[in-house]
């Protein structure tokens, strides 16, 4: 049950050191320190991707993966499945978590809508990787309408 | 007299050799050239088990090919990161069970690859934990 606490004091504490030092305030410096947080993401979902589905059968389909990311990598990272995955059967889906364990400390509401993003770079980039290492290409976007509940978008890219 | 028997282990991603190794080391051209034309069998192979309707698709392939001097085994990771085994067809001694078990430790110091910071996905693989492992595999073989 620590283990938990101890992903989140560490991730809370990379998001606030990342804008500490950004001197720049405006949209183009914010960019740069959400990439960074997302490229950090991207690794660990790569390591990640290699190891969770070790034991698991080969996956058969694309939702099967988006599938094993909602139930066995949620579960991993952060001990609850993911609430809701929603497709359009053409590429996009719409995972949807009701009480996001990084944002569920800090409001539940309309409170700290505005720094809710910078919470959910990490986790975008840890979806793009663990899909990246089993072999999928995607671009993940997270969005918030109330905290802490969000949504991660994630849309195939077909090569 | 006991000969040493040739064994070659490779891992192979996006259809290029992270990692190669022989025993002995020479005619390793040769085992490289087997290895790229098992490639294709392994391609057969998943995409064969992708249309039939089973419902257990394991990631052992078991023997892919018999050659008149050399068996060859794959197995194939969920992140399409296949492994290749040759083995001399002489060596009668090695059972299906424990090659099996040679593939999961591959496929565990393989996954603490991954993980390693320092490595970065793609690259040769280069880690001595990884050559000590595979080297301590080969000579419980040979």
């Amino acid at each position: 049950m620590a283990d938990a606490a101890l992903f989140e004091f560490l991730h809370t504490e990379m998001v606030a050191e990342l804008w500490a030092h950004d001197p720049d305030p405006s949209p183009g410096g914010q960019k740069m320190s959400l990439s960074v947080l997302e490229g950090m993401g991207f690794r660990v979902g790569q390591a990640l991707g290699e190891r969770l589905p070790r034991e698991t059968l080969a996956f058969r389909e694309e939702l099967d993966v988006l599938k094993f990311l909602c139930k066995d990598l949620w579960v991993a990272v952060f001990q609850k499945q993911m609430d809701s995955l929603r497709t359009n059967h053409q590429g996009t889906y719409v995972l949807q978590d009701n009480s996001f364990p990084l944002l569920v400390r800090m409001a539940s509401g309309q409170q700290y809508l505005e720094e809710a993003p910078k919470f959910l770079a990490f986790t975008c980039g840890l979806l793009r990787g663990a899909l990246s290492t089993l072999g999928i290409k995607s671009l993940v976007t997270a969005s918030v309408a109330a905290l802490p509940a969000c949504k991660f978008q994630v849309v195939i890219q077909k090569s | 007299m006991a000969v040493p028997l040739p064994g070659d282990k490779t891992v192979v991603a996006q259809n290029y050799p992270l990692y190669i190794r022989s025993v002995p080391t020479e005619s390793e051209l040769k085992f490289h050239y087997m290895v790229h034309t098992s490639l294709d069998v392994v391609d057969e192979k998943i995409s064969a088990m992708g249309k039939a309707l089973v419902d257990q698709r394991e990631l052992y392939l078991g023997l892919l090919y018999p050659t008149e001097d050399y068996k060859v085994y794959g197995y194939v990771t969920n992140s399409k990161v296949k492994f290749v085994m040759v083995v001399d067809s002489s060596n009668t001694a090695l059972r299906d069970n424990e090659i099996r078990s040679m593939f999961r430790k591959l496929h565990n110091s393989y996954t603490d690859v991954m993980c390693n910071p320092f490595y970065n996905p793609g690259d040769r693989i280069q880690s001595r934990a990884f050559d000590s492992m595979v080297t301590s595999m080969m000579v419980q073989v040979c």
